[in-house]
């Protein structure tokens, strides 16, 4: 039963984001003939058509599927952790703390690298830890989970603390570098290389590796830690791999895209409208579906306006915030 | 098999964590010096007024607490020795109340119990499917499979719960106020499962309740507890007499034998004067 579900569930997510990830490349303001994109005979420098397809519009679908899988996963283990439908990297303040993380080290470590590897994904990662330690501790504050009033009010309060720090950064940061974070904050997949898509790749891969280990946890962790325990869940085990987890791949996606708002929020509630509410199922459902779903909002902010692209934070935004409001509606009491 | 000897316990706030606390000689210690003991197939009542420690010793019994000082044995062996997954492989618990945020089935809820029993990658198969409808089947709630947990009743829920708990397949229940927010059909309903289990598949329980008469009619042995100490303790009979009432709760209470039931039967009168 489980295991044909799972197999459905995959296939069908999986092969929805196959054929997203086919078209989107194709489309936009200029027409890519594939055939010539990949046409050997002509040399790189002199072919447009690969010149777009593979320097403008491939990292960016590639950036968008890695993003919306990062973020929809790290809302998936949000919610379960706080027992609340409405936790998410954005309304918790984490993506605001993997910004700050990625912002400080854009402005004061340009271009460094440790082992390897770019510094603005383990600032991110380092940031979102740090933010998500803030909210932990105040949902930990209550012994039966956390209500919705004080987590929002928290997310909120902890939003605008850490987007004093961003000004505070970009204040003294020099004009053409505030153009860049500016955009970056407002949520845009206009990668235009592979380097940061290969730096995020290192964190989302380790995230989906304590990933694999943990939907089953998260099911008993819904019924609250003294069901999981007794139901033979080492739940503070648990927690911490699923929050680093969580963190790690928050950070990723930060560090790739800005701090893309509501992608947490509405997949997870769409995919487990779809798959119900075992974590086996919403888990890689969600990591499927965040990066189609990411994908086709940033189709439309590239085409709505064409030529104009906008960032896709404006479009998540827009498609996400009435979600939200429903959500909010319908499900606090 | 399960045994608590001279267990000490405190619960310290300090800042966003409960953690243990030193010594017995610093805070109020909410169990002092208790010990109890389980023996195979027995049913143990637990009784004591609000805030005795009913709770707080179940938690130790089931490992998620440990004590400051003295020792909790299972089969001999400290239970802090085994791993959460080889405790959940024999001790089962029903929780006084269970909330779920997200909209699981009463199937999936009772399909949890399986936890302790899959591997960290291994999905529930058939064998798991027909434990999970046999638990549900013996608690009277086959029907209520594909119900949402959440929109079940009180009465409902706890039976599914402790369908989830007889899913795990533990020899031990430890059950915390099994029939309190009950009405009165529902409480006989689970007293006669629990007695049903205990005679069928021989699961050895430990029940906390303010029920005297669930106690009287259930339990083979009862620990009074009052402040954290052990009043009484003993088979129930000997246990459940006038004079240990009024200490433990301060009330006048008629202990004797029903004609109907031949049973003890618990009628309190008025508080003691």
């Amino acid at each position: 039963m489980i295991r044909r579900r799972l197999a459905i569930v995959v296939a069908g997510f999986g092969s929805f984001l196959l054929l997203v990830c086919a078209l989107a490349p194709l489309a936009g303001s200029t027409h890519v003939s594939l055939t010539r994109a990949f046409d050997r005979s002509i040399p790189f420098a002199d072919n447009v058509d690969a010149q777009i397809f593979f320097i403008a519009r491939l990292p960016r679908v590639i950036g968008a599927a890695l993003v919306g899988a990062g973020l929809a996963t790290a809302g998936v283990v949000f919610q379960a952790l706080l027992r609340n439908p409405l936790a998410a990297p954005e309304t918790l303040g984490v993506s605001y703390g993997a910004s700050v993380g990625a912002m400080i080290a854009i402005t004061l470590l340009p271009g460094t690298s440790i082992a390897g590897i770019s510094t603005v994904p383990l600032a991110a990662f380092a940031g979102s830890l740090g933010a998500l330690a803030i909210v932990y501790a105040l949902s930990r504050a209550r012994s039966r989970g956390m209500s919705s009033t004080v987590l929002l009010l928290g997310g909120v309060v902890l939003t605008t603390f850490l987007g004093a720090i961003v000004n505070f950064i970009q204040y003294l940061a020099d004009f053409t570098q505030t153009f860049r974070t500016v955009r970056w904050l407002m949520g845009s997949l206009d990668v235009g290389s592979y380097g940061p898509i290969v730096a995020a790749l290192v964190p989302l891969a380790l995230a989906g590796v304590g990933y694999a280990t943990l939907p089953r946890t998260l099911d008993l962790v819904t019924l609250g830690p003294d069901a999981a325990s007794a139901r033979g869940v080492d739940v503070a085990r648990a927690e911490r791999l699923a929050l680093v987890s969580a963190s790690l791949s928050t950070g990723a996606a930060v560090s790739l895209g800005g701090p893309i708002g509501f992608v947490g929020i509405v997949v997870p509630h769409l995919v487990r409208m779809m798959v119900g509410t075992d974590h086996r199922l919403v888990l890689p459902g969600a990591a499927l579906f965040g990066a189609a779903f990411l994908i086709a909002c940033d189709l439309g902010a590239r085409t709505a306006f064409a030529p104009v692209e906008l960032p896709v934070g404006i479009v998540t935004a827009i498609i996400g915030g009435p979600v939200f409001l429903w959500l909010l509606l319908r499900r606090v009491r | 098999m399960l045994q608590a000897a001279n267990v000490w316990f405190s619960y310290v706030a300090s800042g966003f964590s409960r953690t243990r606390a030193g010594p017995p000689d610093g805070g109020r210690h909410v169990l002092s010096d208790v010990s109890l003991s389980v023996s195979r197939g027995a049913i143990v009542g637990l009784l004591g007024p609000n805030g005795s420690g009913k709770t707080t010793l179940l938690r130790l019994m089931s490992g998620t607490l440990t004590p400051d000082t003295g020792t909790v044995t299972l089969e001999g062996r400290s239970v802090g020795s085994f791993s959460r997954l080889d405790i959940a492989r024999r001790i089962a618990v029903v929780a006084q109340e269970t909330h779920s945020t997200f909209d699981f089935t009463a199937l999936e809820i009772v399909m949890m119990g399986r936890y302790p029993h899959l591997g960290a990658f291994e999905l529930e198969g058939p064998d798991d499917l027909r434990i999970a409808r046999d638990s549900l089947a013996a608690t009277g709630t086959a029907a209520f499979e594909p119900r949402p947990f959440a929109t079940l009743s009180g009465g409902e829920k706890q039976r599914v719960v402790i369908a989830s708990a007889l899913a795990q397949a533990s020899e031990i229940l430890l059950l915390d106020e099994p029939t309190a927010s009950l009405d009165l059909g529902y409480q006989f309903d689970i007293i006669d499962l629990l007695a049903r289990l205990n005679r069928d598949r021989g699961t050895t329980m430990v029940v906390s309740t303010h029920d005297l008469n669930l106690a009287a009619s259930l339990c083979s042995e009862l620990v009074l507890l009052r402040r954290g100490q052990v009043l009484a303790s003993g088979p129930t009979a000997d246990v459940l007499t006038h004079a240990n009432m009024r200490a433990l709760y301060g009330v006048d209470a008629d202990v004797s034998i029903n004609p109907r039931t031949h049973r003890l039967t618990v009628v309190p009168v008025g508080r003691a004067r």
